[in-house]
């Protein structure tokens, strides 16, 4: 079989001031017809770079300095601009990122598709168009015609990225490169147009190049791996072995980094320490060296030769010989307990209860006419406790309502209902209300790293800011100093970042920050929203660890807010699901993540790519997108999209809450022994087959 | 969008109401007494008193305020303070079609130049051709509008005689070449004034909009550079400039003093200085209004304009 595209010995340069510096060092990549090929790596790594180079698409400041790329034979390394664009959006095609910004906003989705066909096949205005609809219906876009008349603002995350599929698909293209295409999306949602590419991309007889950091996503898509790292390919293998028996070090801690469900509260994950190196100062020998568990001193000096191992795997390691005989274990210590880790006891640090917030107010118009409620009822009667020293999850798809309800507990959002309680005293909605001790008490983390940290401060000034702030009373410099160097400490940091910019921090350096700046108070209960989701995932263990380790060491209550089950699991005792401003399910983790669930719960657990290419995902599926919080659905809230949906009484009745033991609770109208019962059997999956 | 635009239109009467507060309010705190400056030193009492008389100057402020704003929106603008007493409002609207004239030629010649070199400077970001365009357009800015339009006068009008432009300019009769002849002179020096700022407006949209996402996209469906550029890019790109140009249509209509001197053009700017110098308090009045109102309503025409090219605004 002819490769679809052969890259081989491929290098990028780019040009920074003067100089040159070497982005991507000797690639060889293939790609055969009807192949997922999946390409791995974390932030740095050149895997987009990469990704983009293959489609002879390079940045202003980029060249290629050797190496070929073939496209069925031929070379486009050789070619003009102007010739690039008759392959183009022709053999081949481009799936992005976010689809939102990749989307001209003035431009309807019609328009933009039907500018395609019209370029490369020469289709009439009206052709083009009524093929854009054809192409709509294809990705499963329900109400194509009215569709192609929207602007790509007026659609949902899920419907933007099938337009650009849709985009992708409409010339029949050899090749389609898809950049990190669910990275932005919600994990019901990445399900769903997971299932769509791959069986658009089998229908279409194309081959795909498919980019990401997620090893889930890769595991459950590809049918062979790259797995990139500074710029250099380590390694490379069919999906099978590759991930049941990786050879590579770096393949391996990545793969040991990753949170499981399975695993226990007492464990700590296994991480890659150091980080990534920059374009500026890659290493002379081995890249992975630097951070290797077990490099050797040639691996500081040589740079190891890109070997084909089997065929079909190539690996490019010193060592991989003594991995696969087994003489070389990898000391990654996967099961170490956390430290001093306390059992959590049955004092509640915190007490919300009845807590809503909307935002909005109808006009005088929408009041007088009825109708839409003009407002967004973004938590709606919430209750949720915090044990001491346990951290309790939050989990649900974007709109759910759960950082609404986190920015009300810290007062950042005042709710318009609600009582609250930290450590049995009553405390006000308003940040206004709450005195000082509160303040130190209640400490939050955010999402990210970059905006919340000034950048004209160094660290040692943010931190030393919130101890003056809050510490109560006055302070000398050198008992401030010596706190903020403590607090650095306590993160796994030295003193020396006390001077830095967050400029010059990486971005799991830039979190650690921010979590030292929570704890400087030492408070009873820190809110950590979505802490690691701009993280990589070796880095994410990092930050998890460190979460669990001050715990432990400062006996202090988390909430946790993410839409990462594995990650939450990985930390939190017990977990409330919440969908439309609602919880529908909460209970011991363990509980959770078994059956009896909540239909909505099961469904986000199917969602999960599992970073197992032999385990079979889920196969419940979420169609539609999350109903508007402005006109939530009567009844049970879920019932628009629930596929255990029983009938008319989930339209009509709001559902009981149904106890199912220790505290499990779920809100639904099926009966508990019977949500059990079908969640054994899981039902019939019913993808029809898509084809173009 | 028709309640989009009935709320601006609402906005813009309101705009209109203040302004004339402001400017009724302005005008009674300028220093002089009226009567006295406009009929001289020598007149008497009696003649004083009959002036007030005649142009209500005795009546309390509020009621002088809503006599005058009620004529005016009747379309009775008052009498000049000045010899025959005219009345305002022929006068002001033939200085106002004047202004109209100059102020279109300028728009004419200056929007398609300052976009254009916008774009260009963009799309060679940082060679020689964007310092170039940067340097000329920011150095023309920088000189006084009397300096340049006497470099045109001497330069071109006085300079190269076989063009036969005149070194002053007349209301232009209708023709074509009549009107350039008369304006080209007077616009290229307003032209110069808002070069810098559409053109470096233009340029960092331009290079905004080049950075997204969606620029690749267009590229890698295979469309031709120039398709990317004037389809995809120029039509998000453009969206500031726009507000830009509509705030320069005021200046346009009622701040060209310098250049109607320099060109002796009998337009609304040299008319509102005469006011001031003469007191000659309604007129004044008269031309603010007008030209806060062409103002106003050149930026409602943005702001729709605005909507019309960003679906983000007109389906909200």
């Amino acid at each position: 079989m002819t490769p679809v595209i052969e890259v081989n010995n491929l290098s990028i340069d780019y040009q920074l001031g003067k100089r040159w510096l070497n982005a991507i060092r000797d690639v060889s990549l293939c790609i055969d017809p009807f192949e997922i090929h999946g390409l791995v790596g974390e932030s740095g790594s050149g895997k987009s770079t990469l990704a983009l180079a293959l489609m002879r698409y390079l940045a202003g400041n980029a060249r290629i300095s050797s190496g070929e790329i073939l496209l069925d034979g031929e070379n486009l390394v050789s070619k003009s601009e102007h010739e690039m664009r008759q392959i183009w959006g022709k053999k081949l095609s481009l799936v992005p990122q976010d689809p939102l910004a990749a989307l001209n906003p003035s431009y309807t989705i019609g328009e933009q598709i039907a500018e395609v066909t019209r370029l490369h096949e020469g289709l009439s205005k009206q052709q083009a168009f009524s093929r854009a609809v054809e192409l709509l219906a294809k990705v499963k876009i329900a109400d194509p015609e009215a569709v192609v008349r929207r602007y790509p603002h007026q659609l949902s995350g899920g419907m933007q990225q099938r337009v650009t599929i849709a985009m992708a698909l409409s010339t029949q293209p050899r090749l389609l490169v898809l950049d990190e295409p669910t990275t932005a999306l919600d994990v019901t949602t990445q399900a769903v147009i997971l299932d769509l590419f791959r069986d658009l991309i089998h229908d279409n007889k194309a081959a795909a190049l498919y980019v990401s950091h997620d090893l889930g996503a890769i595991a459950q898509m590809c049918d062979r791996v790259t797995v990139m790292y500074g710029g250099e390919v380590m390694a490379s293998a069919p999906v099978h072995p590759l991930y049941a028996a990786p050879l590579h070090p770096y393949t391996m801690g990545l793969l040991a980094s990753i949170p499981r469900p399975t695993e226990g509260v007492e464990t700590r994950l296994p991480t890659i320490d150091g980080v990534a190196p920059s374009l500026a100062e890659r290493p002379a020998g081995c890249v992975f060296a630097p951070r290797c568990p077990v490099a050797l001193p040639i691996c500081f000096d040589e740079k190891p030769p890109l070997e084909t191992i089997d065929t079909g795997r190539m690996g490019k390691c010193h060592r991989w010989r003594e991995i696969r005989s087994g003489e070389l274990v990898m000391q990654t210590a996967p099961l170490e307990k956390v430290a001093t880790s306390l059992p959590p006891d049955d004092n509640y640090v915190l007490m919300a209860g009845g807590v809503s917030k909307r935002f909005g107010s109808p006009s005088l118009f929408r009041r007088l006419v009825g109708g839409d409620s003009g407002y967004v009822q973004a938590v709606d009667d919430v209750s949720v406790r915090v044990r001491a020293r346990s951290t309790l999850g939050l989990v649900g798809e974007s709109g759910s309502g759960k950082t609404t309800l986190a920015r009300s507990i810290v007062a950042l959002e005042v709710a318009d209902d609600g009582q609250m309680t930290l450590l049995d005293m009553p405390i006000a909605n308003t940040l206004a209300g709450r005195s000082q001790a509160v303040l130190r008490e209640l400490q939050m983390v955010f999402q990210n790293p970059n905006d919340t940290l000034n950048p004209y401060q160094t660290v040692g000034q943010a931190l030393a800011r919130t101890i003056r702030r809050l510490s109560g009373r006055a302070m000398i410099q050198t008992e401030i100093r010596a706190k903020v160097n403590d607090l650095l400490d306590e993160v796994r940091l030295t003193a020396e970042y006390a001077d830095r910019y967050p400029a010059e921090l990486s971005g799991g350096e830039k979190q650690r920050v921010a979590i030292a700046r929570a704890f400087a108070t030492d408070p009873a209960l820190v809110i950590a929203d979505e802490p690691t989701s701009s993280l990589d995932v070796s880095v994410q263990a990092v930050v998890l660890n460190l979460l669990k380790d001050l715990r432990a060491r400062e006996g202090a209550s988390y909430i946790l807010i993410s839409h990462d089950l594995a990650a939450v699991s990985y930390l939190a005792d017990w977990i409330a699901v919440m969908y439309l401003g609602q919880i529908v399910e909460e209970g011991d983790t363990e509980d959770v993540y078994q059956a009896p669930s909540h239909p909505y719960t099961e469904a986000l657990l199917s969602a999960i790519p599992a970073p197992d290419p032999t385990v079979q995902r889920g196969n419940i599926r979420l169609e539609g997108d999350v109903p508007s919080p402005r006109n939530v659905p009567s009844g049970c809230r879920f019932h628009t999209r629930c596929p255990r949906k029983i009938g008319a009484i989930c339209e009509t009745q709001e559902p009981p809450w149904l106890d199912a033991g220790g505290g499990h609770r779920i809100r639904c109208h099926i009966p508990i022994d019977e949500l059990i019962a079908m969640q054994s059997t899981p039902p019939d999956s019913e993808r029809d087959e898509v084809s173009l | 969008m028709s309640r989009y635009i009935v709320r601006r239109l609402l906005l813009l009467a309101v705009t209109m109401l203040v302004t004339s507060l402001i400017i009724f309010g302005l005008t009674q705190v300028i220093p002089g007494d009226v009567p006295r400056l406009i009929l001289g030193r020598e007149a008497g009492e009696q003649a004083l008193a009959d002036f007030r008389a005649e142009f209500g100057l005795d009546d309390p402020l509020p009621v002088q305020y809503v006599n005058w704003l009620g004529g005016f929106v009747t379309g009775d603008w008052g009498r000049s303070f000045t010899s025959g007493n005219p009345a305002v409002r022929p006068l002001v609207m033939e200085r106002l079609g004047n202004s109209m004239r100059l102020a279109t030629m300028t728009l004419i010649i200056s929007v398609p130049i300052s976009i254009l070199l916008g774009v260009l400077a963009a799309l060679w970001e940082d060679s020689w051709l964007d310092n170039l365009i940067s340097v000329l357009s920011l150095s023309v800015v920088g000189l006084p509008e009397f300096v340049t339009g006497l470099l045109l006068i001497n330069g071109i009008a006085l300079g190269i005689k076989s063009l036969g432009l005149p070194a002053t300019s007349s209301v232009p009769d209708g023709t074509l070449e009549d009107w350039i002849r008369q304006l080209i002179l007077p616009s290229l020096t307003a032209t110069f004034v808002l070069l810098g700022y559409i053109a470096r407006l233009t340029r960092a949209g331009v290079l905004d909009e080049l950075k997204k996402p969606y620029v690749r996209t267009a590229t890698l469906k295979g469309l031709p550079y120039h398709v990317v550029i004037f389809k995809h890019v120029l039509r998000n790109a453009l969206l500031p400039t726009i507000t830009v140009i509509a705030l320069s249509v005021g200046w346009l209509i009622g701040g060209l003093v310098v250049i109607e001197n320099v060109y002796n053009y009998p337009g609304l700017g040299a008319l509102m200085v005469d006011a001031v110098k003469q007191k000659n308090l309604l007129m004044l009045q008269a031309i603010v209004m007008v030209t806060i109102f062409f103002f106003a309503l050149a930026n409602l025409a943005a702001d729709l304009l605005y909507a019309v090219l960003n679906p983000r605004i007109r389906l909200e």
